[in-house]
């Protein structure tokens, strides 16, 4: 009997592989599409190569003087030279180890949150959440237990911006969550107070909510009582925030199917026991992400404090850029200033996007 | 939520009454917000007495007594400062209008970019986004403010196109219209132009509905309205004198400027908000199903058709609610203004005029109310077009 033999594959078609289709396929599929890929070409060789000169080929790494940037391109001498201005401020440079300190003790307190495995992690959690503020603020601004006293008006640099971002979103969430918790409820009064609320810091832009804490706070409260003017601009901010967690939560809160709430109230708990064992576990798990995204706006809306005058990273450096020993470097102050919010920022998103695969337990179908 | 309200209740106290503890509670948290309140506005009472500032809104009437570098209406160092106000309201409205028009324009072009089957197009347009929004936008209007604009070569080495079009450190110089005699007829012609448009879209759907035969509404009414003014320019002239910006001394005179502050402004908002919107428009368009495509070419639409009539209406619904906070932003953001020192509501009313006036309640009130109004209106105006193209349901 004669047996059937199996010819080798013939090899696909040279028009089906390799480099040559795969350019035919993504940049030449077409008359229209042949002539997008030039233009997008022609706009790149318009932009890249003067774009790299400018900031590798022909830029100025090395000296200590502005009289040490001859050539064409930028200057990153000064970026080196006020580097130590753009992190800490004015904080005295003698005690910045206390903020590298205090920067080290985040990384390190918080990695085991990152590691899946950790046993007890909530409560671990939530000591760290407990104990690490009150460390960050003794190693920041000192005063008592040894620690000599810095006040807030000489923080500044990537450390302020960092300190604003960290407590806006440490206090606004639990007055998020709250409010969130609020503006479902079943009672009218309580309702209507946290709909105005939230709809009311929605409205108005933070510059405005700033500007009231710097110039309104002050009659708000009675004689004598005065804050600093970074806790105002704190207070500004954790109420302006907590507006916009709100409305993040309560998209958590309304996925909630309605049986998980008439199961709790069938079980017999009562409003916060069903808020904090069942409702909110579920609802927090799912905007998590949408949290990080708050926290991403609020990182970029720190900038704003340039406004009342407070030296954060942007104003560090925009003061910087005015002092006459190195005038015309507004170009790589602010590529600077832009490249650090950008790692911060697109880090945050990448992260962010992470979580969204990881919590995607089948909530959706 | 809880369904222990219209439960009798059997023995027990009456504290344990959920109807009665809810009552309570709400009495409560009124009590609690009305305190406040008093309290607050009892310290202020006591505050601007010992600061000897009469509250009021009577210091609107007050001379101003200072300049501001672009004005829409009239305005002179000693009108009030409430003809201020208006000056600041229309310059952030201008802002907001040229920002959300060039930032929607920018944005459904890098969302369709971003979905291009041209494999560079769609890297460039993720390069754009990922880059721009991550950005703070304060950072963004420095950056073209004083990296960009006031390092422009100065009036005199002006990059100019056309000879009418200048770019300096001072601003873009443009030519400006100007009526001329005929543009009365100029007018009627294209008032006639538009109503005959109207009609005829009209009799096109009447005849539509009734024959089913189609008719090309777009080409006509393109046509009428070119035909009909041109015909008018063509018989008496030129209805608009253009003034042409010219170098006289250190500065040009004459047509229309954009003052650098407007062009930084705009420019880094419309780029930034743009970011946002090509992800929401990537979004809208990729929430219609392929099945919509498919179905649309088996009943005979051609691919323009298909767009028109069936994957855009579907992903409009997506994109719109929030395509709305987008805008929302973008009028929010244009109070950054204060950062470069363009004269919006913010920098003029809640900068110069409290700092002058000294009366920081009624000036804050004011500012928050008019962004609130603005707020508003947007969210009404894009709830009513939402509400229109919503889906039907049974």
């Amino acid at each position: 009997m004669q047996t059937h033999t199996f010819k080798p594959d013939m090899p696909p078609p040279k028009q089906a592989i390799g480099v040559l289709a795969w350019l035919r396929e993504n940049l030449f599929s077409g008359l229209f599409n042949s002539l997008l890929t030039l233009f997008a070409l022609y706009l790149l060789w318009l932009i890249v190569p003067p774009l790299i000169n400018w900031a590798i080929i022909n830029a100025d790494w090395v000296g200590t003087t502005r009289a040490d940037c001859t050539s064409e391109g930028a200057c990153w001498v000064f970026i080196q030279q006020r580097f130590g201005q753009f992190m800490y401020g004015f904080y005295p440079s003698e005690l910045r180890w206390r903020v590298d300190l205090t920067v080290i003790l985040a990384i390190v307190g918080a990695a085991p949150l990152f590691i899946d495995a950790m046993p007890r992690k909530a409560r671990y959690g939530i000591a760290f959440l407990v104990v690490y503020p009150l460390l960050a603020y003794w190693l920041l601004h000192g005063g008592f237990l040894g620690l000599d006293l810095v006040p807030t008006s000489q923080w500044g640099g990537l450390t302020l911006t960092l300190v604003i971002a960290a407590v806006g979103i440490a206090g606004a969430l639990p007055l998020g969550i709250m409010l969130a918790l609020g503006r479902r409820s079943d009672m009218p009064a309580i309702r209507v107070i946290c709909v105005t609320f939230i709809e009311f810091w929605r409205g108005v832009p933070l510059i405005t909510v700033l500007f009231m804490s710097s110039v309104m706070l002050p009659l708000f409260l009675p004689e004598g009582m005065n804050f600093d003017k970074l806790v105002r601009a704190l207070i500004g901010v954790i109420l302006f925030q907590s507006a916009y967690v709100a409305e993040v939560v309560r998209g958590g809160l309304q996925a909630i199917p309605k049986g998980q709430y008439e199961a709790a109230a069938a079980m017999g708990l009562g409003y916060w026991r069903m808020m904090g064992l069942v409702i909110l576990p579920q609802a927090l798990k799912m905007v998590i992400p949408g949290i990080v995204n708050t926290f991403i706006a609020l990182f970029k809306d720190t900038s704003l404090v340039i406004i009342i005058g407070l030296f954060d990273l942007l104003n560090s450096i925009k003061q910087a850029t005015t002092d006459p020993a190195w005038l015309g470097m507004a170009t790589e102050g602010y590529v600077f200033a832009a490249l650090v919010f950008w790692i911060f920022c697109f880090g945050m998103s990448r992260y962010s996007m992470h979580l969204e695969r990881k919590l995607d337990t089948g909530h959706k179908r | 939520m809880q369904n222990t309200a219209n439960v009798p209740r059997r023995g027990g106290s009456v504290l344990t009454d959920p109807k009665l503890r809810a009552l309570i509670f709400q009495l409560l948290a009124i009590a609690a917000v009305v305190g406040l309140g008093w309290y607050l506005f009892d310290n202020t009472q006591t505050n601007l007495e010992q600061r000897g500032i009469t509250s009021g809104f009577a210091f609107l009437n007050n001379t101003a007594g200072f300049g501001i570098a672009q004005h829409l209406i009239d305005y002179t160092q000693t009108d009030s400062y409430g003809r201020v106000f208006f000056v600041g309201l229309l310059n952030t409205l201008l802002v907001s209008v040229i920002g959300i028009v060039l930032a929607t324009i920018i944005g459904f072009l890098l969302g369709v970019a971003r979905l291009s089957p041209n494999w560079l197009v769609r890297q460039l347009a993720t390069l754009y986004i990922e880059t721009f929004r991550n950005i703070p936008p304060l950072l963004q209007i420095l950056f073209w403010y004083f990296a960009v604009m006031l390092s422009l070569p100065g009036p005199r080495q002006s990059l100019g196109v056309l000879d009418s079009f200048y770019l300096n450190s001072r601003g873009l110089y443009m030519p400006s219209p100007g009526l001329s005699e005929t543009f009365g007829l100029f007018f009627a012609a294209l008032l006639l132009a538009v109503v005959a448009s109207v009609f005829l879209g009209r009799w096109a759907r009447k005849r539509r509905e009734t024959t089913g035969q189609p008719f090309p509404v777009l080409v006509s009414v393109l046509a009428l309205l070119l035909v009909i003014p041109g015909a008018a320019v063509l018989i008496a002239g030129n209805p608009l004198v253009w003034t042409v910006p010219e170098l006289s001394g250190f500065n040009f005179a004459g047509g229309w400027v954009l003052i650098p502050e407007l062009i930084a402004l705009t420019l880094a908002l419309s780029i930034y908000t743009a970011a946002f919107i090509a992800e929401i428009v990537r979004a809208g368009i990729q929430s219609v199903s392929h099945g919509q495509t498919e179905a649309a070419h088996s009943l005979g639409l051609p691919a323009g058709k298909t767009l028109r009539l069936v994957i855009i209406p579907q992903a409009l619904r997506v994109i719109i609610p929030p395509l709305t906070s987008q805008y929302l932003n973008l009028a929010k953001n244009s109070s950054l203004a204060a950062g470069i020192g363009y004269p919006d509501m913010v920098s003029l009313f809640a900068g110069t005029v409290l700092n002058q006036t000294g009366q920081a309640i009624e000036v804050i009130a004011i500012t928050m109310s008019v962004y609130l109004a603005i707020s508003i209106s947007i969210s009404l105006f894009m709830n009513w077009y939402n509400g229109r193209i919503a889906l039907i349901e049974r």
